[in-house]
């Protein structure tokens, strides 16, 4: 027979050991340690335990008792010390992971969109949100496609308008690189009925030489619309809305009489620029009947208007492009900036 | 088309700021490129002349100049222009004087030398464009009198106006003001010239023949005596300065000035010179030759046209220029004077193919007035009396009249017209906008439409139509009030235009920079790429360099790698689409121009150019591709394959031969990716059909075989895939090894497959059954045998 009050006193500088070593554990596998050291399966509080059996039944409830007492404090210590382990344990990793991050150096970028390409994107992105479809046709054109259906027969003095580049397919001077994306408008109204609306944007070229302003290869956007009881009124109310769409309100438009051969009556089309004047962008008009005559369309029933400007020369103008044969350089430290 | 203010105002009351009246012109068509005011700069400005020449002593590209002011003693004045001799008249800048362009002239040393004022060239006090030497003006001037009094310079405005082909009116003096004139709604009138004709009857002193009136619509000659070849007085040199022409003498300038006024370009023959007075209009022969105004002989076509003289032989070229045999001279008096309209075309032709345009043939080739003649021949007798006053013009005319075009009314439907303006217009205010610009109006044809008679100033306006345009010019274009096409129509994209967006939005993301290579390239540069050269030319090109049209994107971009390479720009990655251009096969018109998309990359090699391809292939939804290693041309030999869609070839990946790199000085080891979007986007894609994803665990096993190197990986992921079957739901190659542990000859591919099925989990037999199956098929159609 123990004596009971032994076992208090055991109890008493258990616990007091375990949570000195509590206390003191500095990582929580040494809080892990003591926790089994103590109240593990094989603690010595769980040892102690295991003897009450040993005790009378009143002595037995009142070490038992103190037992679970002793169990309480020395988990409650535990618990404690371990929240505070585990706070600075994380705070240790976080520590231990700290990145600089200007450090970062240029591994991966972006590319680029060609100036050209991003502004066509933008042009064709506002037309087909006023209710035009895209069209495209050939680069090399014959002459019927490029001028004589668009009322510029052989010899027409117009045709000093445009320098044009041949190339060495059928007669002599009959196949050409297409001076305009005007030809499109043929294809279009010899394959489609209309009402037509439509946009054809793409590649043009003339002899010319390169210079700041001209390239022998640029991009044009060319519109057309044909459709009953269209008139010069519609042509100057769409530009309108186009100028708004595509410049931003407070920008306008402005149309002067022109001349193209393919278009009667025809207009420049102007927009006003922040500084009070007038920038040109391009040409439009109502289509001639002559080139409505050449299509099989008759001009009776059906008007309609086109207008066309020039892709680079709007990207020029509208990103600050000092010569436009930058255009061509491919140059990254130019593409870059797009 | 340059015009002054103060000639316009000649024709009609012209009244306003001047600003305001060239917004007029340009919104009347006639677009004002620049504005100038004469006059404007010039006080301060006085008659000198030279007295001494003398070197600089410090400098050699500047002289010393002594001028004399009128009082004797000489002035030195700096000067870096070395046209002038003692004793020129020239004007001199003085002291305090502001230039038009703003300067201010000071007293200062130049090198160590005083500069009392500036020598003045034409360009620099705005009386012409020449800007090379100083100025010399006639010596009948008086020394020290203000340089505008001397020569009768008036505060003027030149407007330099923009016409269009359309035009012909407008390239006149008087063709401005009358449209001017219309706009203001003030009257307008043209000059009626006083000339009293003497002295013996020009029929019998001169005759014509229009030989083929095709050419010629119009030849009227008259003769003028008592000519003396002198100078032109200021007033008459000045206008033509002011409008580009430099003044030459009498006869030439008033010709000159007669065009420019009334918009007939004329000619004048020494009638001594011209046998008989007897003008002959005709065809050229072919060869037949003529030695012009410009003492160059040249040599004829059936499309120039000529005139000719007695004995048929040609002394000058309709409408292009004049024969040096019957030139006038300080020996004429007797001027016979040729006032024709020759046919559009044929100028056109003609100057084109001589190289000779000049003021008199634009104005014939856009369509001259061939009603305007004796007008004109009166106006240049009365203008060569004032600049000579002995020169008089004979009594009568000769003139013959051979075919213009058909001026019959043109019907005009008032309903027409408002529905291609878009404005109701009425029948009052078509001839109220018309009738001032010189259309007039035959009697009504019916309600609703009018005869208009189109006047012999407008060769453009032919049909309906052009009135049509002249009524809205005349209304005024900013009047014309926009509205939206009413129908209501769904825009869009073709799949195609979506595609290629597509395809760029994707390489952009990879990192590439989108490029736009000319499609131009010099011949060689295909060759030297090793891809098809059989391409089309071009026939005119501006430099052999850019003759050849492309067959293959990759010159280009090569040529972009090497251009950014020499820029200290590497490891450049660059793309494009864009259209190749292929000869037609036999029998068609037209090359083909298939739209292909091809990336270069600068500094990678091949593995990174079949993952660029992978991407845009995962992007578009093009399932069941495959690559073909093999020799490709202008490819790397070992390093390069086909794409195939099923069967179909779709573009090419790989690295560019080194040999090609070598011959587009590219440094570089480059990828290359070469799609033939028309080829690829016939493929089926796009699909995108979403199927669920299993619910149940998936299992991991890795298998690394050894396989001879002459196998591809692809067959091993074939073989891999074929023997898993449905329950392989990813397999990737993680990992190649060569060296210890893999015999020579062979590397190891490890890969990991993911198994899952749809509706239960795998047991682990499933599992081992199904590696052993994949091991057992790899293992038996491949020379591959199972690692460790």
């Amino acid at each position: 027979m123990t004596d009971p009050q032994q076992h208090i006193d055991r109890l008493h500088e258990l616990s007091a050991a375990a949570r000195e070593q509590i206390a003191n554990a500095a990582s929580l596998d040494e809080l892990k340690a003591v926790e089994a050291g103590s109240i593990g399966k094989k603690g010595e509080l769980t040892l102690l335990k295991k003897q009450l059996g040993s005790l009378d039944p009143d002595d037995r409830k009142a070490v038992g008792q103190a037992v679970n007492e002793a169990k309480s404090a020395i988990e409650a210590a535990i618990a404690a010390r371990r929240a505070t382990l585990e706070v600075e344990a994380r705070r240790a990793q976080l520590e231990a992971e700290r990145l600089d991050l200007t450090e970062h150096p240029a591994r991966r970028r972006r590319g680029h969109l060609h100036i050209t390409t991003a502004s066509r994107d933008r042009l064709e992105d506002v037309f087909v949100g006023m209710g035009y479809t895209v069209a495209e046709g050939p680069e090399v054109e014959t002459d019927w496609y490029n001028f004589e259906a668009l009322n510029i027969p052989p010899s027409h003095p117009a045709r000093g308008m445009w320098d044009t580049l041949y190339v060495d397919l059928g007669e002599p001077e009959s196949t050409l690189l297409r001076t305009h994306t005007s030809p499109v408008q043929i294809r279009v109204m010899q394959a489609a009925k209309p009402p037509i609306y439509m946009i054809m944007p793409g590649r043009a070229y003339r002899r010319d030489t390169a210079d700041a302003t001209h390239t022998p290869v640029f991009h044009q956007i060319e519109g057309l619309v044909v459709d009953r009881g269209i008139s010069f009124a519609d042509l100057a109310g769409t530009l309108e809305a186009f100028t708004a769409a595509f410049f931003g309100p407070g920008i306008h438009s402005r149309l002067r009489p022109s001349y193209f051969p393919f278009t009667e009556p025809s207009a420049e089309y102007d927009i006003s620029t922040a500084e009070g004047g007038w920038l040109e962008l391009g040409g439009c008009g109502m289509v001639h009947p002559n080139v409505f005559r050449a299509v099989g369309i008759d001009p009776e029933e059906w008007t309609g208007f086109a207008f066309g400007f020039g892709i680079d020369r709007m990207a020029k103008t509208f990103h600050g492009l000092a010569d436009l044969r930058d255009l061509f350089t491919n140059d990254v430290r130019l593409l870059e900036q797009f | 088309m340059k015009v002054l203010l103060s000639w316009l105002r000649e024709f009609a009351p012209i009244e306003g700021d001047p600003v305001w009246l060239g917004e007029q012109m340009s919104d009347l068509g006639m677009a004002v490129e620049e504005m100038t005011e004469l006059g404007k700069g010039l006080d301060g400005i006085v008659v000198a002349k030279v007295l001494d020449l003398k070197p600089h002593p410090n400098a050699d590209k500047i002289q010393l100049v002594d001028v004399d002011l009128g009082d004797g003693e000489p002035l030195q004045i700096c000067c870096g222009a070395f046209n002038m001799a003692v004793g020129d008249v020239v004007p001199l800048a003085t002291l305090g004087t502001t230039m038009p362009n703003g300067m201010a002239i000071e007293r200062r040393k130049l090198r160590g030398e005083w500069s009392n004022g500036m020598l003045c060239s034409a360009a620099e006090i705005g009386l012409g464009d020449d800007h090379a030497g100083i100025m010399i003006l006639g010596d009948n001037l008086a020394l020290g009198t203000d340089f505008k009094t001397a020569l009768g310079i008036v505060d003027d405005v030149l407007y330099d106006l923009e016409i269009n082909p359309n035009r012909p009116d407008a390239m006149s003096v008087a063709g401005v003001a009358r449209d001017l004139a219309a706009r203001l709604k003030v009257p307008f009138a043209l000059p009626e010239p006083q000339v009293a004709a003497v002295g013996d009857d020009a029929k019998g002193r001169a005759s014509v023949a229009i030989v083929d009136p095709d050419l010629c619509g119009r030849f009227l000659a008259r003769v003028l005596d008592g000519v003396h070849v002198g100078p032109s007085p200021h007033w008459l040199a000045n206008r033509l300065t002011a409008l580009g022409m430099r003044p030459i003498n009498n006869v030439v300038d008033v010709s000159n000035y007669v065009m420019l006024e009334l918009g007939q370009p004329n000619h004048t023959y020494d009638l001594a010179e011209v046998p008989d007075g007897e003008l002959r209009v005709r065809w050229a022969q072919d060869g037949e030759t003529i030695v012009t105004l410009d003492g160059i002989e040249r040599a004829l076509r059936p499309t120039d046209g000529v005139i000719a003289n007695r004995d048929d032989e040609a002394i000058g070229i309709a409408g292009v220029m004049g024969g040096a045999s019957t030139e006038i001279s300080g020996a004429t008096t007797s001027v016979l004077l040729e006032m024709a309209w020759w046919d559009p075309m044929a100028i056109s032709v003609s100057s084109k193919r001589l190289g000779l345009r000049s003021e008199a043939s634009s104005r014939f080739e856009k369509g001259a007035d061939p009603e305007v003649v004796e007008l004109a021949a009166l106006r240049f007798a009365e203008l060569l009396w004032q600049s000579a006053d002995s020169a008089t013009l004979a009594p009568g005319l000769v003139d013959q009249r051979g075919q213009v075009w058909d001026r019959s009314p043109i019907a005009l439907r008032t309903q027409r017209v408002s529905e291609v303006i878009g404005i109701p217009v009425g029948d009052d205010e078509i001839r109220a906008l018309l009738e001032p610009i010189g259309f007039e109006f035959d009697e009504q044809d019916g309600p609703g439409v009018q005869e208009v008679v189109v006047p012999s100033w407008r060769y453009d306006t032919r049909a309906e139509i052009d009135v049509i345009e002249e009524i809205a010019r005349h209304h005024g274009y900013s009047n014309i009030p926009g509205r939206l096409p009413p129908a209501v129509h769904t825009g869009s994209l073709t799949p195609r235009q979506l595609d290629r967006r597509l395809l760029r939005d994707v390489m952009v993301g990879l990192g590439f920079d989108e490029a736009m290579p000319m499609p131009f390239l010099a011949p060689g540069d295909l060759e030297r790429a090793h891809v098809t050269s059989d391409a089309v030319h071009i026939v005119n090109p501006l430099v052999a360099e850019e003759s050849v049209l492309r067959t293959s994107l990759r010159p280009g971009l090569l040529k972009a790698i090497a251009f950014n390479e020499s820029h200290r720009n590497e490891h450049v990655r660059l793309f494009e689409t864009g259209r190749v251009f292929l000869r037609p096969p036999e029998g068609q018109r037209l090359p083909g121009e298939p739209e292909h998309l091809g990336a270069v990359l600068a500094g990678e090699d091949a593995i990174a150019a079949v993952e660029a391809w992978s991407v845009l292939a995962n992007s578009l939804h093009v399932d069941g591709w495959r690559l073909d290693q093999r020799v490709l041309p202008g490819l790397h030999a070992t390093r390069s394959a086909r794409i195939l869609v099923g069967e179909h070839e779709v573009g090419l990946v790989g690295e560019i031969d080194p040999e090609v790199l070598a011959a587009y000085h590219v440094n570089e080891r480059t990828g290359w990716v070469e799609l033939d979007l028309d080829a690829l986007l016939a493929e089926p894609h796009g699909e995108t059909h979403l199927h669920g994803v299993s619910r149940y665990p998936s299992s991991d096993i890795d298998l690394a075989f050894a396989v001879d190197d002459q196998v591809p990986a692809s067959e091993v992921r074939a073989a891999i895939e074929a023997s898993a079957g449905g329950l392989l739901v990813g397999l990737d190659l993680f990992d190649v090894y060569r060296g210890e542990g893999v015999a020579d000859g062979r590397r190891s591919l490890a890969f990991t497959l993911r198994l899952q099925a749809g509706d239960h989990t795998l047991t682990d037999g499933e599992v081992a059954d199904l590696r052993q199956r994949v091991i057992d098929a790899v293992q038996a159609s491949l020379p591959a045998t199972l690692r460790g």
